[in-house]
């Protein structure tokens, strides 16, 4: 208990928190607040009518019960109650009570608003401030339409007080920043304007905001300020230290005025009127000037409130840009802070400089640091410093000092923390692209690259390094000798095979002459990778191979033998098996002149704005980019992958091209996000079947007995369809006609998506949500598209991703908020990074919320991610198989399930559904052909669990059958959950 | 500025100020995140780091962490001395404030920031007009706070860059 305590107000209170401190457990805490809940509840519902003084003490701890993170559920007509109290504390705890724990409860709103009416109409400046500090904190719509119109004229009224102008001013900005539709501009605007001149300094600190806010939105209507805010600038940047009494800040006079000042001139334009401009700079040199006196102080908050200025400063004459002189006045004392003993001033200057770097008048002398800088990056121990470095590096590079740039960050590389590694790939191979004058040093750099830091290239940035090669012609010698030797190292990255196998597809003819790499030494330098790769990268290898034949017609016999054998020929993926077969069959049976058509060098790419710039700005957050961007990103995604129009092998290079590095787990994922070209056919209507989920019927005819040539004439029609895929399979999802679909519904909506990992998880009339998810081990990533299906505008869009219960500790997932504006017809996107972190059952839940017109949308999704979307696919021999299958006997390692198939079972459509579950579908393995068998690794952070899968279809009862044993011994409960509800919606039988 | 956290060395919230609209959870979830963040940052890292899409600013005095999210365009020093303003109101309220008088007073530590900082806009930057303020609400009511610094480690910053209030702290 304290030692001292003044009178013995709310002593209740203090005990209880006293209680809850001496609480030895987490259990104790909540038995103590389960006790007091109690004992709160009924006193409030007692018959005895509480006084004052009680609800208040009540009230009070339930506010500090929430505050300690506990929910709350009652309580709340008692503070509404206190409200109206006469006694000053309780109408204070009561205003407290309600701006913390708000309820959108209308009864109450209503008493609540009408409370804060009477306080403003008091007319006395404790009780008004009191129910203006309320609306301010609430912030709600339902405040803004009630009082919107109210506190601008408390704002301007002759006879206000001047502290009440102080929280009318900034109650206004906070309902103009949650409905800016609701305050309307009017004569008080110009009334506003006029307060910074006001006398009080701190009415002018608050009106600041205010106007900075305002004219924002609307330059035109508060461009008076500027010339006023330049002359209250001006009198406090001269006024000596002393003179403005209690603003002045250690030694600093008004620092957070000046800053607010500054700010807002950061709205506008450079000054049209001479006198004003002038003035502006003269404060500007001031500042400046300022910096290189002596301290008046040793205290950090002397020189923090000082600099605060100084680099609020440096931004506006950035934003002005037009002031040669002041501009490397700027950026000569940012280089003096580069080396200042303070942290917090090394990064600031980092950052300042940043933006410095891209003006024309100071890029140079930003460029004087690039020493210091490099050093920074190499020596700073803090890594937001090392980041803020490593932008600036990227922000000051040009053609002279590129290569030195590109070096430094190459060999930064090595020990960059994981956290900013993929970003500074992405700066890599833009400088390296877009600085490059010989095409030599940009093929070396994007190799080296791959070599450092292979597993954070992102397809964008080796089908970048492709398409420059295919389109550069006095390279493509350099290029394909340099992958040759890169491909020599033993271990060499998945990435690199990808650039080696594309390559060499196409050029290496270029360096064939030379013995020691002839054609039959890069086919076996190739093949030597081959086993050790994932299933998209060998897709692109046998198309590389099916060039080579074409190229150089010595490796036919060999190349063929390879395509002949069983692992190709017959493997359990289909799209390799179609490949094997059908690159078998044209180059045997394809006259050389055909061949040469047919597998003719790969035509130039258009011209185009660099996909991995796209890519840069999409990491750097959604309000970076706007959605257009987003989507040119797409479209260039796709006509890099080799648009409809140039031939099958094009189309297939693409098909593989658009692989991550991740296995044939996310294969269909991969598939239909990459638009595929003229992909072989019987594997594009496959995947239109899993998509289209429309049912067994339709696909088996789609199965292309003559799909190949078919391609081959009409490429831009296949491709176009798959094209639109995704979009098509958008639309045919059933449109749901409930605004907000009980959560009932969100288990149907969840089950569509066991087998697939793309398509529309919910639709209305007012918004369509799509979903595209890839897995890779036990990360996954989702990008979710928000579409505003109507004409008007969703404002205050929020959504939250939620793990209930113990999920929580099941499952990671972490996403940033998106913008909370939707504008009609557009679409937002939204990237969710999961963590699968031991077994689950449930899945995460998806809250959205926005207004459309007036009204609120909440609506809960469940989120598509279930159990088997980290399974990785595991091949095994039917030896293998058999032997695991019976060591898998005890019962908590086995389930079984019989069930009725519930559409007719068609092979295809079964083969698209297990493999979609993720697992490898294993050929040859079970001794009756009719069955089916799946093997596969079900990845959690915590551990690896293997899951064997039998489906024994019985066609004349139309029964099947499943058996999953697993292969550790300690019970995975969620298996044969999974397999349980995946059955009759996924099997699809 | 989006919101103000205080919290313990032990990770326990002492006040929480929320001036976006946020859920219950969505807030449940960035206090949890940001404290772990900070807390294993090392003592003489940068007080700024980005986060998410905001720029978080912490400090810490004794035992307890302050920690600001602001805006992209917002002044990273300024914010740094919002922090220090507020802590010398508390400690000039409370007479060398520490933990124990926030813990046990929150409801004053909330009055006192709302006066200073309001829609997270610095509304009154004057110590003596926010001290004022309050002190008129005081009258209003018998004033009854508990005071607990007699008993526990004043709130002082740890670099030891005392100004007069804490340097009267001190000597207390």
């Amino acid at each position: 208990m304290p030692a001292v305590s003044k009178g013995d107000g709310m002593r209740g209170l203090a005990v209880f928190i006293s209680d809850i401190r001496n609480c030895k457990s987490k259990e104790a805490e909540i038995k103590r607040i389960n006790k007091e809940l109690a004992n709160i509840r009924s006193k409030f519902k007692g018959d005895k009518a509480l006084d004052g003084y009680s609800k208040k003490k009540y009230v009070c701890k339930l506010l500090f019960i929430f505050l300690l993170g506990h929910d709350i559920d009652f309580g709340h007509m008692e503070a509404v109650n206190l409200l109206s109290s006469n006694k000053y504390t309780e109408k204070q705890i009561g205003y407290l009570f309600i701006s913390v724990l708000v309820n959108s409860n209308s009864e109450l709103i209503r008493l609540i608003n009408n409370a804060i009416k009477n306080d403003l109409s008091s007319r006395n400046p404790t009780f008004m401030c009191l129910a203006l500090h309320c609306i301010a904190n609430v912030g709600s719509r339902e405040m803004a339409e009630a009082f919107a119109s109210e506190i601008p004229r408390i704002l301007v009224a002759g006879d206000t007080m001047d502290s009440v102008k102080q929280s009318a001013a900034l109650c206004l900005l906070r309902l103009y920043k949650t409905s800016p539709d609701l305050v309307l501009m009017g004569e008080w605007t110009s009334r506003v304007v006029h307060l910074l001149n006001d006398q009080h300094m701190g009415v002018v600190t608050a009106a600041i905001s205010l106007i900075t806010c305002l004219s924002q939105k609307n330059p035109d209507e508060f461009k008076t300020c500027v010339s006023l805010a330049v002359s209250r600038l001006s009198r406090i940047v001269s006024s000596a230290s002393t003179d403005l009494q209690d603003y002045t800040y250690y030694f600093v006079p008004a620092p957070w005025l000046s800053c607010k000042l500054l700010r807002l001139l950061q709205c506008y334009p450079p000054p049209e009127d001479g006198a004003v401009k002038g003035r502006l700079v003269e404060c500007l040199e001031t500042i400046l000037n300022k910096a290189q006196e002596p301290p008046k102080s040793k205290k950090v908050q002397h020189s923090n409130a000082k600099n605060a200025i100084l680099f609020e400063a440096i931004s506006l004459i950035i934003h002005y840009d037009s002031e040669p002189n002041l501009l490397v006045r700027a950026c000569n004392q940012l280089g003096q802070f580069l080396q200042h003993r303070e942290t917090n001033l090394r990064y600031l200057a980092l950052e300042s400089m940043c933006t410095l770097a891209s003006s024309e008048f100071s890029h140079e002398a930003v460029k004087t640091h690039i020493e210091t800088v490099i050093n920074a990056l190499k020596t700073e121990r803090d890594v937001s410093v090392r980041q803020r470095a490593a932008d600036l590096l990227y922000a000051m590079c040009d053609r002279s000092n590129a290569k030195q740039i590109v070096a430094e960050m190459l060999s930064y590389l090595e020990t960059a923390d994981y956290s900013i590694r993929e970003e500074m790939v992405l700066k890599v191979a833009i400088l390296a692209e877009k600085y490059a004058v010989d095409y030599s040093w940009y093929v070396d750099t994007i190799l080296n690259l791959i070599r450092i830091a292979g597993d954070y290239v992102s397809e964008e940035v080796w089908y970048r390094v492709i398409q420059i090669v295919i389109n550069r012609d006095d390279v493509q010698g350099y290029a394909a000798k340099t992958v040759f030797e890169a491909l020599q190292a033993p271990a060499c990255h998945e990435n690199m095979v990808k650039v080696g196998g594309y390559i060499l597809g196409e050029f290496g003819n270029l360096i064939a002459g030379d013995p020691r790499s002839s054609p039959l030494v890069q086919f076996n330098l190739l093949h030597s990778k081959f086993h050790l790769c994932s299933v998209p990268t060998r897709a692109l290898l046998l198309s590389a191979y099916i060039k080579f034949i074409n190229l150089f017609p010595e490796t036919k016999a060999t190349i063929q033998e390879v395509l002949r054998c069983d692992s190709q020929i017959r493997n359990s993926d289909v799209e390799l098996q179609q490949r094997a077969v059908e690159y078998l069959k044209l180059s045997s049976i394809a006259s050389t002149d055909v061949l040469a058509t047919v597998l003719e060098e790969m035509p130039p790419f258009p011209e185009r704005e660099s996909s991995i710039l796209a890519k840069l700005k999409k990491k750097k957050g959604p309000g970076a980019v706007s959605v257009t961007e987003l989507e040119d990103s797409k479209r260039e995604g796709g006509e890099l992958n080799g648009g409809g129009d140039r031939g099958q092998d094009t189309a297939t290079m693409a098909a593989s091209n658009a692989s991550t590095p991740s296995p044939s787990a996310d294969l269909l994922g991969i598939r239909s996000t990459a638009p595929l070209g003229a992909a072989p056919a019987s594997a594009g209507s496959l995947l239109v079947d899993v998509f289209s989920e429309a049912g067994p019927t339709a696909p088996s005819a789609a199965v292309n007995d003559d799909g190949f040539l078919r391609d081959l004439e009409q490429p831009t029609e296949t491709s176009d369809s798959l094209l639109v895929e995704g979009s098509g399979d958008l639309d045919s999802a059933p449109p749901s006609e409930d605004p907000a679909p009980p959560l009932s519904e969100a288990d149907d909506l969840l089950n569509k998506f066991v087998c697939k990992n793309n398509g529309v998880l919910f639709e209305n009339q007012l918004l369509q949500i799509g979903i595209k998810s890839e897995y890779r081990q036990n990360l996954g990533r989702m990008y979710l598209f928000y579409g505003n299906k109507t004409s008007v505008q969703f404002a205050s869009f929020t959504t939250t991703v939620s793990c209930p219960g113990e999920l929580q500790s099941q499952l990671n997932v972490q996403t940033k908020p998106v913008e909370p504006l939707v504008e009609g017809g557009a679409q937002i996107q939204q990237v969710l990074n999961i963590e699968c972190l031991t077994d689950f059952s449930d899945a995460p839940l998806l809250n959205i919320k926005f207004r459309y017109g007036g009204a609120l949308q909440n609506l809960t999704l469940k989120l598509p991610v279930t159990i088997n979307k980290f399974f990785q696919p595991t091949e095994m021999t039917s030896h293998d198989f058999f032997q695991r299958w019976k060591q898998l006997s005890q019962p908590q390692q086995e389930a079984q399930k019989i069930f009725k198939a519930n559409n007719s079972m068609d092979t295809e459509v079964l083969k698209a559904k297990l493999l979609g579950l993720g697992t490898a579908l294993l050929d040859n393995v079970d001794p009756n052909p009719e069955n089916y068998v799946c093997a596969g690794v079900i990845q959690t952070k915590s551990q690896q669990v293997g899951c064997l899968l039998r489906l024994e279809p019985n066609a004349q009862a139309q029964v099947q059958h499943t058996d999953s044993p697993e292969r550790v011994s300690h019970n995975y409960s969620s298996i044969p959950n999974f397999l349980h509800y995946l059955s009759p919606y996924s099997v699809n039988i | 500025m989006q919101f103000m956290l205080l919290f313990s060395r032990q990770g326990k919230l002492r006040l929480q100020k929320w001036y976006v609209p946020l859920s219950d959870k969505e807030r449940k979830k960035i206090s949890r995140d940001l404290v772990q963040t900070i807390l294993a940052r090392k003592p003489k890292m940068c007080s700024f780091l980005e986060w998410r899409d905001l720029k978080i600013v912490y400090k810490r005095y004794a035992s307890l962490y302050f920690c600001c999210a602001v805006e992209d365009q917002d002044n990273e020093l300024i914010t740094l001395e919002i922090i220090h303003r507020y802590v010398e109101l508390l400690d000039k309220y409370f007479g060398s404030v520490c933990e124990l008088d926030i813990i046990f007073n929150f409801e004053k530590a909330y009055f006192i920031l709302d006066e200073f900082l309001l829609g997270g806009e610095a509304q009154e930057t004057s110590k003596k007009n926010v001290l004022k303020a309050i002190e008129q609400a005081d009258l209003l009511q018998e004033v009854r706070i508990f005071l607990y610094h007699q008993v526990a480690e004043p709130i002082r910053e740890i670099d030891c860059q005392l100004d007069s209030s804490w340097s009267r702290a001190a000597t207390k």
